[in-house]
Protein backbone atom coordinates (compact mmCIF):
# COMPACT_ATOMS: atom_id res chain seq x y z
CA UNK A 1 0.00 0.00 0.00
CA UNK A 2 1.40 3.89 0.24
CA UNK A 3 0.28 6.98 1.91
CA UNK A 4 -1.49 10.01 -0.43
CA UNK A 5 -0.43 13.06 0.22
CA UNK A 6 -1.27 16.49 -0.38
CA UNK A 7 -0.21 20.09 -0.23
CA UNK A 8 -2.49 23.27 -0.31
CA UNK A 9 -2.14 27.25 -0.69
CA UNK A 10 1.29 28.51 -0.02
CA UNK A 11 2.38 24.98 0.99
CA UNK A 12 2.08 23.43 -2.36
CA UNK A 13 3.10 26.71 -3.95
CA UNK A 14 6.61 26.30 -2.21
CA UNK A 15 6.74 22.87 -2.69
CA UNK A 16 5.63 23.14 -6.39
CA UNK A 17 3.34 19.90 -6.21
CA UNK A 18 -0.27 19.64 -4.92
CA UNK A 19 0.46 15.73 -3.63
CA UNK A 20 2.18 12.63 -4.19
CA UNK A 21 2.02 8.77 -3.39
CA UNK A 22 4.79 7.47 -1.55
CA UNK A 23 5.50 4.22 -0.50
CA UNK A 24 4.72 3.06 3.00
CA UNK A 25 7.43 2.87 5.43
CA UNK A 26 7.01 0.63 8.56
CA UNK A 27 9.58 2.52 10.65
CA UNK A 28 7.01 5.42 10.50
CA UNK A 29 4.78 5.85 13.57
CA UNK A 30 3.44 9.28 13.88
CA UNK A 31 1.89 12.10 11.09
CA UNK A 32 5.30 13.78 12.81
CA UNK A 33 7.77 10.70 11.53
CA UNK A 34 6.18 11.23 8.38
CA UNK A 35 7.16 14.99 7.80
CA UNK A 36 10.70 14.41 9.21
CA UNK A 37 11.03 12.32 6.24
CA UNK A 38 10.23 14.87 4.11
CA UNK A 39 11.92 17.12 5.89
CA UNK A 40 15.00 14.83 4.86
CA UNK A 41 14.73 16.18 1.39
CA UNK A 42 16.12 19.26 1.94
CA UNK A 43 15.81 22.95 0.24
CA UNK A 44 12.03 23.71 0.17
CA UNK A 45 10.70 20.52 1.95
CA UNK A 46 12.81 20.94 4.94
CA UNK A 47 12.07 25.13 5.04
CA UNK A 48 8.39 24.35 4.58
CA UNK A 49 7.71 21.76 6.15
CA UNK A 50 9.89 22.85 9.30
CA UNK A 51 7.60 25.74 9.85
CA UNK A 52 5.97 26.02 13.15
CA UNK A 53 2.41 27.13 11.73
CA UNK A 54 2.08 23.98 9.51
CA UNK A 55 -0.53 21.95 10.06
CA UNK A 56 -1.46 18.40 8.85
CA UNK A 57 -4.95 16.07 8.64
CA UNK A 58 -5.06 12.81 8.63
CA UNK A 59 -7.84 11.11 6.85
CA UNK A 60 -9.46 14.60 6.49
CA UNK A 61 -9.23 15.41 9.94
CA UNK A 62 -7.14 18.18 12.13
CA UNK A 63 -4.09 15.85 13.52
CA UNK A 64 -1.56 16.54 15.98
CA UNK A 65 2.15 15.72 15.03
CA UNK A 66 2.25 12.95 17.28
CA UNK A 67 -1.14 11.37 16.14
CA UNK A 68 -0.18 7.51 14.76
CA UNK A 69 -0.05 7.05 10.66
CA UNK A 70 -1.02 4.00 9.13
CA UNK A 71 -0.45 2.36 5.68
CA UNK A 72 -3.44 3.66 3.56
CA UNK A 73 -3.49 6.85 5.31
CA UNK A 74 -4.29 10.39 3.64
CA UNK A 75 -1.72 12.79 5.08
CA UNK A 76 -2.19 16.48 3.82
CA UNK A 77 -0.17 19.56 5.03
CA UNK A 78 -1.55 23.32 4.62
CA UNK A 79 -1.13 26.70 5.92
CA UNK A 80 -3.17 28.57 9.07
CA UNK A 81 -6.67 28.79 7.19
CA UNK A 82 -8.09 31.62 6.15
CA UNK A 83 -11.62 31.50 4.70
CA UNK A 84 -14.89 32.98 5.59
CA UNK B 1 -34.08 19.24 14.10
CA UNK B 2 -34.59 17.58 11.13
CA UNK B 3 -31.50 16.13 9.18
CA UNK B 4 -33.00 17.74 6.16
CA UNK B 5 -32.92 21.49 8.24
CA UNK B 6 -28.60 21.14 7.66
CA UNK B 7 -27.76 23.05 4.31
CA UNK B 8 -23.93 22.85 3.81
CA UNK B 9 -22.75 23.68 0.34
CA UNK B 10 -19.42 24.48 -1.31
CA UNK B 11 -20.14 26.22 -4.38
CA UNK B 12 -18.01 28.17 -7.02
CA UNK B 13 -21.52 30.08 -8.18
CA UNK B 14 -23.43 32.72 -6.54
CA UNK B 15 -26.07 32.30 -4.25
CA UNK B 16 -29.28 34.65 -3.60
CA UNK B 17 -29.35 35.80 0.61
CA UNK B 18 -32.96 36.60 -0.21
CA UNK B 19 -33.78 33.18 -1.02
CA UNK B 20 -31.64 31.40 1.61
CA UNK B 21 -33.34 33.82 4.26
CA UNK B 22 -36.92 32.07 3.20
CA UNK B 23 -35.52 28.41 2.93
CA UNK B 24 -34.61 28.52 6.71
CA UNK B 25 -37.66 29.29 8.25
CA UNK B 26 -40.79 28.47 5.58
CA UNK B 27 -41.22 24.76 6.45
CA UNK B 28 -41.46 25.40 10.45
CA UNK B 29 -43.86 27.90 11.83
CA UNK B 30 -42.42 27.88 15.21
CA UNK B 31 -39.17 29.66 13.78
CA UNK B 32 -39.00 32.95 15.62
CA UNK B 33 -36.06 34.28 14.71
CA UNK B 34 -33.35 34.12 11.95
CA UNK B 35 -30.03 35.39 12.11
CA UNK B 36 -27.81 35.69 8.80
CA UNK B 37 -24.68 36.50 7.99
CA UNK B 38 -23.06 37.78 4.83
CA UNK B 39 -19.38 37.98 4.13
CA UNK B 40 -18.18 40.15 1.10
CA UNK B 41 -14.70 40.46 -0.73
CA UNK B 42 -13.63 43.99 0.21
CA UNK B 43 -11.32 46.29 -1.55
CA UNK B 44 -8.68 48.05 1.09
CA UNK B 45 -8.53 51.51 -0.65
CA UNK B 46 -6.26 52.33 2.33
CA UNK B 47 -3.18 50.17 1.39
CA UNK B 48 -0.78 50.73 -1.65
CA UNK B 49 -1.48 47.44 -3.99
CA UNK B 50 -5.69 47.09 -3.25
CA UNK B 51 -6.36 43.87 -4.04
CA UNK B 52 -8.91 43.04 -7.57
CA UNK B 53 -9.39 39.65 -7.00
CA UNK B 54 -9.45 37.11 -4.78
CA UNK B 55 -8.98 33.18 -5.05
CA UNK B 56 -10.74 30.73 -2.61
CA UNK B 57 -9.13 27.36 -2.58
CA UNK B 58 -10.23 24.39 -0.27
CA UNK B 59 -9.56 20.92 0.56
CA UNK B 60 -12.48 19.44 -1.18
CA UNK B 61 -13.83 16.10 0.97
CA UNK B 62 -12.29 17.90 4.22
CA UNK B 63 -13.72 21.16 3.98
CA UNK B 64 -17.45 19.61 3.90
CA UNK B 65 -16.32 17.30 6.94
CA UNK B 66 -14.70 20.03 8.92
CA UNK B 67 -18.20 22.48 8.21
CA UNK B 68 -20.90 19.36 9.21
CA UNK B 69 -18.42 19.20 12.41
CA UNK B 70 -19.11 23.08 13.08
CA UNK B 71 -23.10 22.27 12.59
CA UNK B 72 -22.82 20.02 14.70
CA UNK B 73 -21.27 21.97 18.15
CA UNK B 74 -23.67 24.45 17.47
CA UNK B 75 -26.46 22.33 17.41
CA UNK B 76 -25.30 20.54 20.26
CA UNK B 77 -24.88 24.34 22.05
CA UNK B 78 -27.66 26.00 20.81
CA UNK B 79 -31.89 24.89 20.11
CA UNK B 80 -31.44 25.64 16.49
CA UNK B 81 -34.15 25.15 13.73
CA UNK B 82 -32.30 25.58 10.56
CA UNK B 83 -28.95 25.95 9.64
CA UNK B 84 -27.03 26.70 6.36
CA UNK B 85 -23.62 27.55 5.55
CA UNK B 86 -22.34 28.20 1.99
CA UNK B 87 -18.93 29.20 1.31
CA UNK B 88 -18.10 30.31 -2.57
CA UNK B 89 -14.75 29.00 -3.72
CA UNK B 90 -12.66 29.58 -6.69
CA UNK B 91 -12.22 33.19 -8.67
CA UNK B 92 -13.56 35.95 -6.45
CA UNK B 93 -13.81 40.21 -7.40
CA UNK B 94 -14.14 43.17 -5.00
CA UNK B 95 -17.89 42.86 -3.96
CA UNK B 96 -18.71 39.33 -4.56
CA UNK B 97 -20.50 37.26 -1.94
CA UNK B 98 -18.08 34.51 -0.39
CA UNK B 99 -19.65 33.14 2.44
CA UNK B 100 -23.21 32.85 3.69
CA UNK B 101 -24.47 31.46 7.24
CA UNK B 102 -27.46 31.20 8.54
CA UNK B 103 -29.22 30.21 11.84
CA UNK B 104 -32.89 29.89 12.23
CA UNK B 105 -34.63 29.38 15.88
CA UNK B 106 -37.90 30.06 18.14
CA UNK B 107 -36.04 33.15 19.87
CA UNK B 108 -33.05 35.23 18.70
CA UNK B 109 -30.71 35.08 21.26
CA UNK B 110 -29.47 31.29 20.07
CA UNK B 111 -29.80 32.45 16.44
CA UNK B 112 -27.36 35.34 16.83
CA UNK B 113 -25.04 33.58 19.04
CA UNK B 114 -24.74 30.38 17.14
CA UNK B 115 -24.61 32.35 13.61
CA UNK B 116 -21.70 34.57 15.25
CA UNK B 117 -19.99 30.94 16.75
CA UNK B 118 -20.72 29.82 13.02
CA UNK B 119 -18.62 32.09 11.74
CA UNK B 120 -15.39 32.54 14.15
CA UNK B 121 -15.02 28.65 14.23
CA UNK B 122 -15.24 28.87 10.53
CA UNK B 123 -12.81 31.45 9.85
CA UNK B 124 -10.33 29.25 11.58
CA UNK B 125 -11.17 25.81 11.48
CA UNK B 126 -12.26 25.35 8.00
CA UNK B 127 -9.49 24.20 5.02
CA UNK B 128 -10.30 27.18 2.79
CA UNK B 129 -7.17 29.68 1.99
CA UNK B 130 -7.52 33.35 0.20
CA UNK B 131 -5.20 34.06 -2.26
CA UNK B 132 -5.46 38.06 -3.32
CA UNK B 133 -4.35 39.43 -6.41
CA UNK B 134 -3.98 43.21 -7.45
CA UNK B 135 -4.65 45.43 -10.13
CA UNK B 136 -0.82 45.07 -11.17
CA UNK B 137 -1.12 41.22 -10.97
CA UNK B 138 0.83 41.01 -7.95
CA UNK B 139 -0.56 37.83 -6.05
CA UNK B 140 -0.15 37.02 -2.44
CA UNK B 141 -1.39 34.46 0.10
CA UNK B 142 -3.37 36.08 2.70
CA UNK B 143 -2.02 35.76 6.22
CA UNK B 144 -4.01 34.04 9.26
CA UNK B 145 -4.78 36.59 11.65
CA UNK B 146 -4.54 35.97 15.94
CA UNK B 147 -7.41 38.37 16.23
CA UNK B 148 -9.72 35.55 14.51
CA UNK B 149 -8.31 32.92 16.63
CA UNK B 150 -8.88 34.63 19.71
CA UNK B 151 -12.37 35.61 18.73
CA UNK B 152 -12.80 31.64 17.89
CA UNK B 153 -11.21 30.57 21.57
CA UNK B 154 -14.05 33.25 23.37
CA UNK B 155 -16.65 30.45 22.53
Amino acid sequence: MALSIKYFARVRDALGTSGETLAWNATWQTVDDLRQALCARGGAWAETLSREEIHCARNQQIAAWNDPIADGDEIAFFPPVTGG
Amino acid sequence: MAKDAVTIRVQSEDFDPGVETQRLHEADPTVGAVATFLGLVRAHPQEDGAVTTMTLEHYPGMTEKALAAIVDEARRRWPLTAVTVIHRVGPLAVGDRIVFVGCASSHRAAAFAACEFLMDYLKTRAPFWKKEATASGETRWVEARASDEERALRW
